[in-house]
């Protein structure tokens, strides 16, 4: 079992290296206002990391949550956080807010 | 009312499962009840202490506290369940030989009860303090009424705590035999799911690369929306969507506990074989 782990470290070592390491992260701003993200796409680019600021101003908690993103976060009212996403492929990427799921609803846009 | 019963379910679950599991394991060790219920009494009052913190612990290592926080609250329930398998390693036969005479338990356990006590402190902690800043919100929100949310509340951690109950009730069902070696399983299995879970929140703040994420993705399979879904994510750690780092988290964690808890019975056997 260490095995594979340590042939699936190998096998993954040239994505490492293609990362772009010392790159500076590209920073996008989310607001969330009455239980609705703004915007409600994000355009971001592909194969880099991105770091999502998300704004709650809001009165109540919300909790940022991708399954595509494979992320989740809880943000306190009428406060900031941060998440990190990506390097991502091309394609579209759902998220929602768990606390207001009918309402809070968003995608990020990698292209 | 049903909209905040299904979220307090989906936390629930996780916990009262867990709390499932490691009742039926530590079975026979003696006051292993008075050690649970502390630990869910811990839980519960940390819940509470870490919602009203939640600001603060989210403002720390510049907005990734809340990550930095759960990462080290699985790590240290990734610890503790690997404490208790290297423990069952030395004492499990002692405690299957035991449980087979009603009231005879086994006495010396309460170091290995308060790392399992611990453990379901934690796990109540995690998912306890989301559940109290939901229904907090919720409740101070003007559009729904106290009675409602409370309502809600209470049906979605009937309905989780019944799934716990399940699980307990059925692993007890489990012969002698292979009883603590079906427990053990689940917890070393739980053990590369919470540090699969840690690597997430290692990841999401920027302190762990992700390597190829995702590295596959069976959300068609088996999404982790579905019952089924966070059932398995609970026992076996399954997500739809890994990272490589989550993986690689996954498998070591297991092989490293395995590899300590056959180290320590070697050593063990090791005089008895010599006396013989």
């Amino acid at each position: 079992m260490k095995l594979r782990a340590l042939a699936l470290m190998l096998s993954l070592s040239p994505v490492l290296a293609t990362l772009p390491a010392l790159a500076a992260d590209t920073e996008i701003v989310v607001t969330i206002k009455d239980h609705q993200f703004a915007p409600k796409e994000l355009r971001v680019p592909t194969g880099q990391k991105i770091k999502l600021i998300i704004d709650n101003q809001d009165a109540t908690p919300e909790e940022f949550e991708s399954h595509e993103l494979n992320r989740e976060k809880i943000i306190a009212a009428k406060s900031k956080a941060s998440v990190y996403i990506g390097p991502l492929k091309a394609g579209k990427y759902p998220f929602f807010g768990e606390f207001n799921q009918t309402s809070a609803q968003g995608v990020v846009i990698a292209e | 009312m049903f909209g905040p019963a299904l979220i307090i379910f989906r936390e629930t679950l996780e916990a009262a499962l867990v709390l499932g599991i490691v009742a039926a394991a530590t079975r026979g060790v003696s006051r292993r009840s008075l050690w649970l219920l502390l630990g869910v009494l811990a839980g519960l009052i940390g819940s509470g202490l870490i919602a009203a913190l939640t600001e603060t612990i989210a403002g720390l290592a510049d907005g990734s506290g809340q990550e930095l926080f759960n990462a080290a609250v699985l790590g240290v329930a990734v610890l503790m369940l690997g404490w208790h398998h290297v423990w069952m390693a030395t004492h499990g036969a002692e405690l299957a030989r035991d449980a087979r005479q009603v009231g005879n338990e086994v006495r010396e356990g309460n170091r290995e009860l308060s790392a399992i006590a611990l453990l379901v402190a934690l796990t109540v902690l995690r998912e306890g303090a989301e559940s109290v800043l939901f229904l907090h919100g919720m409740a101070s929100a003007s559009d729904s009424s106290l009675m409602k949310v409370l309502a809600g509340g209470a049906l979605g951690l009937l309905g989780g705590s019944a799934l716990g109950l399940v699980m307990y009730l059925g692993l007890m069902r489990i012969p002698l035999r292979w009883f603590f070696s079906v427990t053990g399983i689940l917890l070393v299995l739980l053990a590369g799911g919470l540090a699969s879970q840690m690597a997430r929140y290692l990841i999401q703040a920027d302190w762990l690369p992700a390597l190829a994420e995702p590295l596959w993705d069976s959300t068609a399979l088996l999404s982790s929306t579905s019952l089924g879904g966070s059932v398995m994510h609970v026992l076996i750690g399954y997500e739809p969507s890994p990272s490589g780092m989550q993986i690689i988290f996954y498998t070591s964690t297991i092989a490293v506990i395995l590899l300590l808890a056959s180290l320590v019975r070697r050593q063990q056997q090791a005089p008895v074989l010599q006396a013989a």
